[in-house]
C-alpha cells in the first residue's frame, strides 16, 4: 500500500558530527533510493539544517583527523534534487535570526499555522 | 479486534532514554492485543539485542547480580518474541546492519536479523500503521 | 477529516518545542479532525496543576482528548487528585488501539 510520507525533523547536530551525517536525512535519502515516497518538514533546530555554508572541518583526535566532515546543507539539497518536498517552518527560521537568503534553494517554507495542512496533506507523519 | 501489522522505529541506545522502555511497552501491548510487530532499530537502538549485555551486581544497594536481577534489555527483546511466538503473533526485528557496523554490536539474540533503510520501507508499506520513535 | 494521536514525551518545562506541539493538536482539532494527546515519560508533568498546566485544560477545553499514562505518572508520583481537569488517566494500550484505528500517529 503505498502512502506519502513526511518526515519531520526538529532535533538538530545530536550527533552529526559522529556520525558525519544527520541519521533522519541519511535514511530518508536511502529510502528515497529504494523507491519511498516521501517529504522532508524541517522545524525547531534543525531549520539549520538549510543554512548554507555550514562547515564542520577540522575534528581530530591525536593522528586521527575527519576527512568526511558533514554536509549537511548540500544532503538537503541533495534530497531537494531527488525530488523530495523539502519544507521548512518560516516562524523557526525568523525566531533563530534568519533570513531566506541564509537557506539553500529548492526549500518550500510554511508557516508554523500551517503545518497540520501539511500532516493532512500526507498519509503518515514519521517524526524523527 | 481484527489482526493488524505495526511498524516501530526505534533509535535510542539500551539505558540512555526512557524512549527505550516506552518503545517496549508499545510493542508488548501490540502482541497482547493480538497484532503483528516489526520493529526497525536505527542507530543506538540497534545495540538493543546485543547477546554480549552481562548483568552486574549493585555496591550501592548492597545487591549480589542475582539478587539485582537487573534485566538487560535483550532479555526484554527475548521476551517478547517468546510472548508473540505464545500468543500466534510475529514479531519481526531488524537492525539496521551499518548501525549495527559502527557499533560493533553484530552479536543479536536469536530471532533478531540485519536489515537496511529498504527493510524499513517494505515493512512500513506492509503495515497497517508505523510510529517512530525518534532520538532527541 | 483525519483523526491524529499526538504523543508528548516532552514537557515544556525542559522544552520549547512542546508549546508547539500543544498548539499543533489544537489547530488540527479546530479544523475538524479527531485529535488525542497522549502524554508519556515526562510529558505528563503538566498534568499536574501547575503554572503549566493551564495549556492542556485548554486543549480539552477545546475538544482534544488529552490522556495521560498511568504507569509515567506514577512513577513521578501524579496522584489522580493533582491532576488538571480535562486530562483522563490511560494505559497505553490506547496509543496501539488508536494505531489499529489508522490514526495519523506522531510520536514527539
Amino acid at each position: 500500500m503505498t502512502r506519502k510520507v513526511l518526515c519531520v525533523i526538529d532535533t538538530a547536530y545530536r550527533c552529526t558530527l559522529e556520525e558525519q551525517d544527520e541519521p533522519a536525512i541519511w535514511i530518508t535519502h536511502a529510502m528515497r533510493g529504494a523507491g519511498a515516497d516521501l517529504a522532508v518538514l524541517l522545524r525547531g533546530n534543525a531549520v539549520s539544517y538549510a543554512v548554507k555554508g555550514q562547515d564542520a572541518r577540522g575534528l581530530a583526535f591525536g593522528a586521527r583527523t575527519q576527512t568526511q566532515p558533514p554536509q549537511l546543507d548540500a544532503d538537503v539539497e541533495k534530497l531537494a534534487g531527488k525530488g523530495v518536498e523539502v519544507y521548512v517552518v518560516e516562524d523557526d527560521v525568523a525566531e533563530r535570526g534568519l533570513e531566506r537568503s541564509d537557506l539553500i534553494a529548492g526549500i518550500k517554507p510554511v508557516s508554523r499555522a500551517g503545518v497540520g495542512r501539511l500532516y493532512g496533506a500526507h498519509d503518515q507523519i514519521w517524526h524523527w | 479486534m481484527e489482526k493488524k501489522k505495526f511498524t516501530l522505529v526505534l533509535m535510542d541506545a539500551p539505558f540512555e532514554n526512557a524512549r527505550t522502555v516506552s518503545g517496549l511497552r508499545l510493542v508488548d501491548a501490540a502482541l497482547r492485543k493480538g497484532h503483528d510487530v516489526t520493529v526497525f532499530a536505527y542507530e543506538g537502538a540497534a545495540a538493543l539485542t546485543f547477546a554480549r549485555q552481562t548483568p552486574h551486581a549493585n555496591a550501592v544497594h548492597g545487591r549480589d547480580a542475582a539478587q539485582e536481577d537487573h534485566p538487560l534489555p535483550r532479555e526484554w527483546v527475548a521476551a517478547l518474541f517468546a510472548a508473540a511466538r505464545a500468543g500466534g503473533q510475529t514479531l519481526d526485528w531488524i537492525n539496521c546492519g551499518l548501525c549495527v557496523d559502527e557499533r560493533g554490536v553484530g552479536e543479536f539474540i536469536e530471532g533478531a536479523r540485519r536489515g537496511s533503510p529498504a527493510d524499513l520501507w517494505k515493512a512500513a508499506e506492509a503495515s497497517d500503521n508505523t510510529l517512530v520513535l525518534g532520538a532527541k | 477529516m483525519a483523526k491524529y494521536i499526538l504523543i508528548e514525551s516532552r514537557d515544556p518545562f525542559e522544552s520549547n518545542e512542546v508549546p508547539h506541539q500543544y498548539e499543533l493538536a489544537a489547530s488540527l482539532a479546530r479544523e475538524g479532525n479527531t485529535v488525542t494527546l497522549f502524554l508519556v515519560q515526562n510529558g505528563v508533568m503538566p498534568a499536574r496543576r501547575s503554572s503549566r498546566s493551564d495549556a492542556l485544560a485548554r486543549l480539552a477545553k477545546g475538544g482534544v482528548e488529552v490522556l495521560a499514562d498511568e504507569l509515567s505518572l506514577r512513577e513521578r508520583g501524579i496522584g489522580g487528585d493533582r491532576l488538571v481537569a480535562g486530562v483522563a488517566v490511560a494505559t497505553i494500550d490506547v496509543v496501539i488501539d488508536q494505531l489499529a484505528d489508522g490514526r495519523k500517529a506522531i510520536w514527539h
